[in-house]
C-alpha cells in the first residue's frame, strides 16, 4: 500500500469525505455493471449502467473536487465539466439506443415488444413521441 | 491515519472500477445482440473515465482529468454514431 505523498497535509475530515465519495461512486458503478451483466432482457439491462453515470460519476467528481480544493486552498471546480457533460449526454445516448433497439425488434417481429403507435397519433406532433 | 484511509479507499475504488470494466467487456463479448454490445461499450467508456479520475486523485496531476474529459466526449460521439447505425444502417445520410 503506497502512501500518497502529495496529500501529506490533507486534514482528516477532508480525507474522510474524499474516501466516502470515492467508495460510494465506485461501488455504485460496480453495482450498475453487475446489474448490466445479470438482467435478462435488453430493455431491463439499459437501466442498470445509469447508476454509474449518475451517482457513480457524481461521487467521484465530488471526491476529486473536495480533494483538490482542500489541497490547493482555492476552489477547483473544473471537474464539474465532466459531471455536467455526462449528465447531459447519457439520456440522449440511451434514448437513441433504446429507439434503435425497439426499431430492430419491431422490424424482426419479435414477441414482447409494444406495437407501433396507431396512425392517428402521428397527427398531433407533440403526442406522437409519447404515444410510442 | 488520513493517509491510510485515503490510500485504502482509492485502492478499493480502483479495484471496483476494474471489475466493472471486466464485466462490461464480458457483456460485450457475450451479449446476444448488437445493441447489447453498443451499451457495453458505453458502460466501458464511463467506467474507464471514472478510473482515470481516480488515477488523477491518486497522482495529483491534471493530465488525467483532461484524458477523462476526452474519453467522455469520445464515448458520447461513438455511442450516438453506433445507435444511429443500428437504427438506419448508415451513419451519415
Amino acid at each position: 500500500m503506497s502512501t500518497i505523498e502529495h496529500a501529506g497535509d490533507l486534514p482528516a475530515w477532508a480525507a474522510l469525505a474524499v474516501s466516502f465519495f470515492l467508495v460510494i461512486g465506485a461501488s455504485l458503478a460496480l453495482i450498475g455493471t453487475i446489474g448490466f451483466v445479470r438482467l435478462p432482457t435488453f430493455y431491463e439491462r439499459i437501466h442498470a449502467p445509469t447508476l454509474g453515470t449518475s451517482w457513480g460519476t457524481g461521487g467521484i467528481v465530488m471526491a476529486s473536487m473536495i480533494f483538490f480544493t482542500v489541497l490547493s486552498t482555492r476552489p477547483v471546480v473544473h471537474e464539474i465539466l465532466i459531471g455536467i457533460f455526462v449528465t447531459v449526454t447519457t439520456p440522449v445516448t440511451l434514448m437513441l439506443l433504446a429507439r434503435a433497439a425497439l426499431h430492430r425488434d419491431r422490424a424482426e417481429g419479435n414477441p414482447g415488444v409494444p406495437r407501433e403507435a396507431p396512425a392517428q397519433a402521428e397527427e398531433g406532433e407533440g403526442e406522437a413521441v409519447t404515444a410510442e | 491515519m488520513s493517509q491510510t484511509i485515503l490510500s485504502w479507499s482509492m485502492t478499493f475504488a480502483q479495484i471496483c472500477l476494474v471489475i466493472a470494466m471486466a464485466l462490461a467487456a464480458l457483456r460485450m463479448s457475450r451479449g446476444p445482440r448488437a445493441q447489447d454490445r453498443v451499451l457495453a461499450l458505453d458502460t466501458l467508456y464511463v467506467n474507464s473515465m471514472l478510473l482515470l479520475m481516480v488515477f488523477g486523485i491518486r497522482t495529483g496531476k491534471v493530465i488525467y482529468f483532461e484524458a477523462s474529459l476526452v474519453i467522455g466526449m469520445l464515448g458520447f460521439v461513438a455511442t450516438v454514431a453506433l445507435a444511429k447505425f443500428l437504427m438506419r444502417g448508415e451513419v451519415i445520410e
